[in-house]
Formats: structure tokens, sequence, C-alpha cells
């Protein structure tokens, strides 16, 4: 039952929208920064380009998408209207002025610190801003996600919630304290410094802030993707969701270990002691699982499919799959880039190992195969899937989806796996330049160029993407039905307590974040002479 | 099903969740804080509490050790962006009086006729940086050292707000202006090289650094060799010496070239 479908379609468009800007911005640089491209002898423009892109792609884009996409279960996995229409689309309009407020400094040159913010760095106090409006924009959609689920369990008291709304609401949770860390950074450091009430920041603890956001919301990016997996693509071929605790267990755990983690981006960082850097990485270990558990079940989920039918044999089943289906073909791409980018995940997730990596492109390597790669191309999948639902009319042109699927599949890797060889070489991320004439790096050149490739190849599939979802707004009207999500082999009647809410593992979460986080923060906040002048861009 | 039956030891999942959870957590701290200092020979612990506090990252003294006698002097001035924020108009006109002792060698209106700096519209805190250095020692010249021992820190402040003032004028003598070379546009990224712009104004400027447009080009190549040579040292942290040693004796003469054809116009203007 999608009443909302407008809030939802304008949600998924402003989402796609900024995506093409960001993605031509980043085939830009890409480019730009190649051997076929051609220095434009201004460094601060790719670090306005690299600012915008990062903060579309990391800030806006995921979560325009988690947010329309968690009204639409809402509505549809609840059965019933939304609650707080109006406080909904107040969300989705402080994201479109947080989003205009941050762009203009980011386009003037104001505030080329890029999406990390790299204190002591500091922009125009309104770039900050703008970050912040977004957040808060989003944080309206958590507390609605959790507002209408109350209400469903109201009518329905004691009923198993639906997986979908479970997952989604744990999704939801697991951002708005997550991103408790970087609102920190913001509100106590870097907007009184760029406010000018302050001249000095302690980047050392402004880093530990932004490493409690950074980490957890890479599954906040994934949460989309993985319900997607679970609850769209087995009924989209025909099967059935192998375990239904088994999902609501994985998407407990991505609550308890996502967030006591995310020192393992500060291996490097001097100010935070070795003890707390390894448990950082064991409980990174422990993320791995919830991955694995998802991998066996979706994997599990799809046999079925493929045996009712008609499929046979120990692995004869996997021709009897609809390979035709865009949504399969999306969930095959996605897993093949989430197992490589897995594999190089365990590298960066390693002490030892991340020191040969660490700031060089394998980095921007790997978050594209695993962000850009595995979870996009689901986002894609969920719009093909939803769009005949919010617009009452057919998508037509299924070859034509295919087709766009892959090539960002083929692009992706095209793109991804000489970046991330280059890396291992030892090339810097985040450079403007690199003088490939020189025979230190003249090797590198070529991997650059196929990066290059493969970065118009994705430019192209985006463009059809767009392409596709603008003619779904005129094909010939047709009714899709309601909209449904997977059932499982064994629909469950009862649910435990523990499975059936959130308070548990909510609790878990925060706990270990004081454990993990809490003495490095205190520390760092009470140590003196921790503060460093204030580097302000442009300024003079 | 509410909360209170969640909540407690009896309820298994909470019990094992819980339970394993800080099982976890401490055998990852016991690994963290205690077995894996200790398992590093070449770090000696007095204790287990000491590795603990090591390991927990709270700050320890560092054994006494004596710093190095400082052959030179190095500069001592801290510059912030708000150093010299917001002149008034009396302290320019302070600065103004000041000035005019300097106009014989940076000329009536800061643009020299010799080959000294062009002081008119320069960075406020360059003009501040350098005149606090030669006070101090931290840079020496023969002809400019006199006068600036005896400055006090407002007639800096004032002079160096005057200056900033004053309107970018064309040099005394303009040449024509000559292409860009490439150490000027690319820097030499092997040798560690930035462009010169991003810090001396025409992408960016880095507070501190000057502008160079239209400056007198024996000055600016003698300066580049001074620095080369570590005859000049008051760059802080070696900023210009690491760039000037790098340079090859062609590239501190195109760039000195090139910069001092330049019309000062070019340079970003000032917020
Ligand atoms: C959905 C797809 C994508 C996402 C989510 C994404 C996200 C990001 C993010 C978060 C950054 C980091 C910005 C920073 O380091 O500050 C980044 C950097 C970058 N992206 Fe993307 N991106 C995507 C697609 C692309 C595509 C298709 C290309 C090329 C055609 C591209 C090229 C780049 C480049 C060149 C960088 C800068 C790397 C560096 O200089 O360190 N991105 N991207
Ligand atoms: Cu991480």
């Amino acid at each position: 039952m999608l009443v909302n479908r407008k809030l939802i379609l304008a949600h998924f468009w402003l989402a796609f929208g900024v995506f093409g800007v960001a993605l031509t911005l980043g085939a830009w640089q890409m480019f730009i920064r190649s051997p076929i491209g051609t220095w434009l002898s201004n460094p601060e423009l790719y670090y306005r380009s690299l600012t915008a892109h990062g903060t579309v792609m990391g800030y806006v884009f995921p979560t325009l998408v988690a947010m329309g996409f968690g009204y639409a279960i809402a509505e549809s996995a609840l059965e019933q209207r939304l609650v707080g229409v109006r406080w909904a689309w107040t969300g989705f309009w402080l994201i479109v002025v947080g989003s205009v407020m941050a762009v203009i400094p980011i386009a003037l040159g104001r505030a080329s610190v890029l999406y990390t913010f790299y204190p002591p760095l500091i922009g125009n106090l309104f770039y900050y801003l703008g970050v912040v409006l977004v957040v808060v924009g989003s944080w309206i959609w958590v507390a609605l996600m959790s507002i209408n689920l109350r209400v469903w369990r109201k009518a329905h008291p004691g009923a198993p919630v639906p997986l979908a709304m479970f997952a989604n609401v744990a999704g939801s949770y697991l951002w708005a304290w997550t991103a408790v860390g970087a609102a920190l950074e913001l509100l106590l450091q870097i907007i009184p410094v760029a406010a000018g009430l302050k001249n000095t920041i302690d980047a050392g603890l402004a880093r530990i802030f932004f490493s409690w956001t950074l980490h957890a919301i890479v599954y906040f990016w994934l949460m989309p993707t993985y319900i997607a997996y679970y609850t769209i693509v087995p009924r989209a071929i025909g099967g059935r969701v192998y375990s239904d605790a088994m999902a609501r267990i994985s998407f407990i755990l991505f609550l308890v270990v996502a967030m006591p983690i995310g020192m393992h981006h500060t291996f490097a960082d001097p100010q935070v002691g070795a003890g707390f850097k390894f448990i950082h990485s064991a409980f990174t270990a422990l993320v791995a699982l919830p991955t694995l558990l998802t991998v066996f079940t979706i994997c599990a989920s799809v046999e079925i499919a493929a045996r009712l039918r008609g499929g046979r044999g120990m692995f004869g089943w996997i021709r009897a799959l609809p390979w035709d289906n865009p949504m399969m073909l999306a969930l095959a791409f996605s897993f093949v880039m989430l197992g490589f980018g897995g594999a190089g995940g365990l590298i960066n997730m390693s002490y030892q190992l991340d020191t040969t990596i660490h700031n060089t492109q394998w980095i921007t390597g790997h978050f594209h195969l695993i962000f850009g790669g595995a979870i996009v191309i689901m986002y894609f999948a969920i719009a093909y899937d939803l769009w005949p639902h919010l617009t009452g009319r057919e998508l037509v042109d299924i070859r034509l989806i295919r087709t766009q699927l892959w090539l960002w599949f083929i692009g992706m890797i095209v793109t991804t796996f000489p970046w991330h060889w280059v890396g291992i070489l030892g090339m810097p991320r985040r450079m403007a330049y690199f003088d490939f004439s020189d025979p230190a790096i003249a090797p590198q050149a070529l991997s650059v160029t196929f990066s290059v490739i493969g970065g118009f190849i994705l430019l192209a599939s985006g463009i059809m993407f767009i392409i596709i979802l603008a003619r779904g707004m005129r094909a010939p009207q047709a009714d899709a039905g309601a909209y449904r999500f997977a059932l499982a082999v064994h629909q469950p009647t009862t649910v435990p307590v523990a499975l059936n809410t959130h308070a548990l593992w909510v609790a878990l979460m925060i706990a270990l974040t004081i454990t993990n986080y809490g003495y490095p923060i205190l520390n760092l906040a009470t140590a003196a002479g921790t503060s460093v002048p204030a580097v302000y861009v442009g300024a003079q | 099903m509410s909360t209170r039956d969640l909540f407690t030891f009896s309820n298994r999942h909470f019990s094992i969740g819980v339970g394993v959870t800080a099982a976890i957590l401490i055998v990852t701290a016991i690994a963290g804080f205690v077995v894996l200092p200790f398992a590093q020979p070449w770090v000696q612990f007095a204790g287990v509490w000491d590795a603990i506090c090591s390991a927990a990252g709270l700050p320890q003294r560092a054994p006494k050790v004596i710093a190095p006698e400082q052959g030179k002097r190095l500069s001592e001035v801290v510059l912030t962006s708000g150093t010299l924020s917001r002149p008034s108009q009396e302290a320019i006109g302070r600065g103004a009086t000041l000035a005019q002792r300097c106009a014989i060698c940076h000329g009536p209106t800061g643009i020299s006729r010799a080959d000294s700096p062009n002081l008119a519209g320069q960075y406020a805190a360059v003009i501040y940086k350098e005149l606090h250095d030669f006070r101090s020692g931290a840079r020496t010249n023969a002809v400019m050292s006199p006068f600036a021992v005896n400055l006090a820190d407002e007639e800096i402040a004032d002079l160096s707000n005057y200056y900033a003032y004053l309107p970018r004028l064309p040099a005394y003598h303009p040449t024509p202006q000559l292409p860009k070379p490439n150490i000027v546009i690319y820097g030499a990224p092997m040798r560690g090289i930035a462009p010169c712009g991003s810090c001396h104004g025409s992408l960016d400027n880095k507070t501190g650094s000057p502008w160079l447009e239209g400056q007198s080009e024996a000055y600016m190549k003698a300066q580049l060799k001074a620095f080369a040579s570590d005859e000049r040292h008051n760059d802080i942290s070696q900023q210009m010496r690491n760039i000037a040693r790098a340079m090859s004796p062609q590239e501190i003469e195109a760039a000195a070239a090139y910069y001092a054809s330049q019309p000062p116009d070019i340079v970003k203007a000032v917020d």
C-alpha cells in the first residue's frame, strides 16, 4: 500500500539527480589527473570537485535513497499509511536546503576541505551548516521510522514485525547513533572555528569523532542493499527467504558491531593508544560475520528459487536461475563485487597490512568497488523494482536495464582493479596532479588510463539509468498491484521479543561505543596542548 | 512482551547477547592491553600497569633529553589568520608616518626603484613576520636589520597594515610578460616541490608566504639561492629551504624571471 508516492519519488529523484552530477564530476576527476588529461594548472579546482563529489556521494545520495526506500517500506511492509507525512516533507526540504547551502561555498572554492573535513583545515561556515541540515533532515526520518513502527505495534500487539521494516528501523537507529560522532566534531570543534569564535582546533580529537561516524556510515549505506537482498530479490526471482531468523540476526549484528570499530581508520594516528587500535581491529573482524551470514542465506534463498524452477544437481541449479531478470543480474554482480571488495577489506583492517596501502589509491579503489559497485548497483535494482509501483507505469526497457547493469558492473571492474593496483605500487590518493613523464611513476600510466576508460563506462551507465527512470515516468499506465516483499520458507508466526525489538541491541551498541571510544575521547579532550592553529581555506 | 521481559538474565537472548559481547570485549582488552604490549621485546615496561597505560595512549613523559644547541636563530613569529585582522584607519595612518623612513629603498609608493622588494599591497602577515625576524635576528641584512631592531611590536603591526593597504602598482620597470615555466605551473612533484602558486597567492595563499608578482628578478634569485644555501633560514619548518634546495639553477632563473615579469593585479584579491 504505497500512498505517499510523491514523497518517495521526490527522495529518489533528488538522490539520482545529485548522483548524476557527482558521477560526472567523478569521471572528470578521473580524467583530469590521468596521463590522457591535460593538467589544468590549478589543484584548487580539483579539490572543489572532489569535495562536491565526496559530499554528495557520501552524505546526500545514500541518505536520500535510504530515506525514500524507508518510507516505501514503512507503507508497504506495515500496510498502513505513513504517520507524519508533513514531517517527512520537512526532512526532505531540510536536505534540499542543506545541500544547496553546502554546495555554494564548495563551488566558490571556499570549502575545499573534502568530505572528511580534514581539520585543522577550515572552510566556509555554510558548508558545515549545510551538512548539519542534511543530517538533521535524516534524523527526522529516523524518528518517523521509529514512530511508524510503534503505531503498527499498537495495532498488532505481539505480531512479528515484517522483516523489511525490522531491518529498516535497525538501519535508521544505526544511522542516528553513528551520525552523533560527526555531529560532535562539527558542533564542538569545527563550527566554532569556522564561525570565528576560536582559532585553534584539536585535530586529533576531531579525527576520533569522525572515525566514530566513518565506519558505521558504511553500514548505513549498505542497509538498503541488504534489505533488498533479503526482501526483494527472493520474491523477484520466484524464491523464498531461506531463514527469517538468520536475517534478523544479521541486521542485529550490524547494529552491535558496526559501531565500535571506527578506529581502524586511525591506525596511523599517533594520538590513539595501540590497545584501543587492537580492540577496534578485533571487532572489525567480527563485522564480517553478518556479511557471511547474509551471503549464505541469500545463496540458499536463490537456490530455493532455482530448484522451484526445476534446477537439479550440485551446481546445475545455477543454470536454472532467471538470468534475464534484472534483479538476478544485479544480485550476482553485487555479490561478485562484494566478494572482491571484502577480500580487499581484510587487508585494510589488519594493522600491519594497512600500513602498505594507507592513504593510497588502493583505498579509493576499494570503496568504489564496494560502495559504488556492490551497494549502488542494488540501489539501481531497488529503483527499478519500485518504479512501476511509484509511477503506476510499466518499465518497458528490460533490455536497456540489463545493459545498464552490465555496463555498471564492467565499468566498475575496469575502473577499480587498476585503481587498486596503482595503490599497491604506492600512488597516493587525493592528489590533483601526477607527472607521468617521470620515470618513477611512468609504469602506472597504463593502469590509470584503464581506470579512466572504466570511469567513462560508468558515466554512460549512470546516464542510461537516469534515462530509463525518466522514460518510466512517461510510459503507458499499468497497475503494478500491491508492493510485496519476499516471504520466508517458514514465515514466522511468533518471534522472540529480542528478535522483534531493537532495544537490547541498541543498548549494546551504545555500551560498546562507550567502552571503545570513551577513554580515548576523554583522554584527548582533557589533555592540554593538543590544539593547533586552524588553516583557513582561501584565507590570505 | 515488554522490555521488562527482555532486559533480564532469564531471557536467553539477553544473557547470550550480553555475555558474548562482554566476553569478546574482555578477551580483546586483555590481549590488547597486556599480552601484546609484552609481546614487543623491544619495548620495556615497568610493570603491568605501565603496559596498560601505554596501550591506552596515556601521554607519557619523555625521558629527559637535552635539546641540541641551536646554532642559528630561527623565526619565533606565531602567525594565525587572526594576527592582523581588521586594522583601524588610525593604525594605517601611524604606519604611513613610520613608513617614510622605508621609502628610500622601498619607494614612496611602496614600489622599489632599486632591487629591494616592493611592499605595496603585500599581505600584512608577510611584512609583520619579516620585520619580527629582522628584529630578532632570525633574518639578517646589513641595511635592513638596523632599521628593524628599534621597532616596537605595535609599530611593526602598523607598518604591516599600512603596506597591505596600499594599492598594488606595476613594477618600476615593467618587462614584457613571460609565459609560465613548468616549475611554476607544476612544481616538481617527484622532488617534493608544489606549484609556487599553491602558497604564494595565485592559487592559494598560506599565511606568511608573500605574493611575488612584479618583484625584482635579482632580489628573488638572491633569496632563492640564500634559501638553498641555508644562508637565509627564517622560513618556518624549512618550508622554503626544502623547495629551493631541490630546484635546479635553471629553474631558479626561470621562476624569478617569470614572477618579475608579471603585473601584480593578477594576485588574488584580499578579503
Ligand atoms: C556511486 C558511485 C560513487 C560513489 C558512491 C563515490 C564516492 C566517492 C567518495 C566518497 C569519494 C571520496 C572523496 C574524497 O576522497 O574526499 C570519491 C572519490 C573519487 N571518486 Fe567517486 N564515487 C562514485 C563513483 C565514481 C565514479 C564513477 C568515478 C569515475 C568515473 C569516481 C571517481 C572518483 C575519483 C577520481 C575520486 C578521487 C580519488 C582521489 O583523488 O583520491 N567516482 N568517490
Ligand atoms: Cu571502516
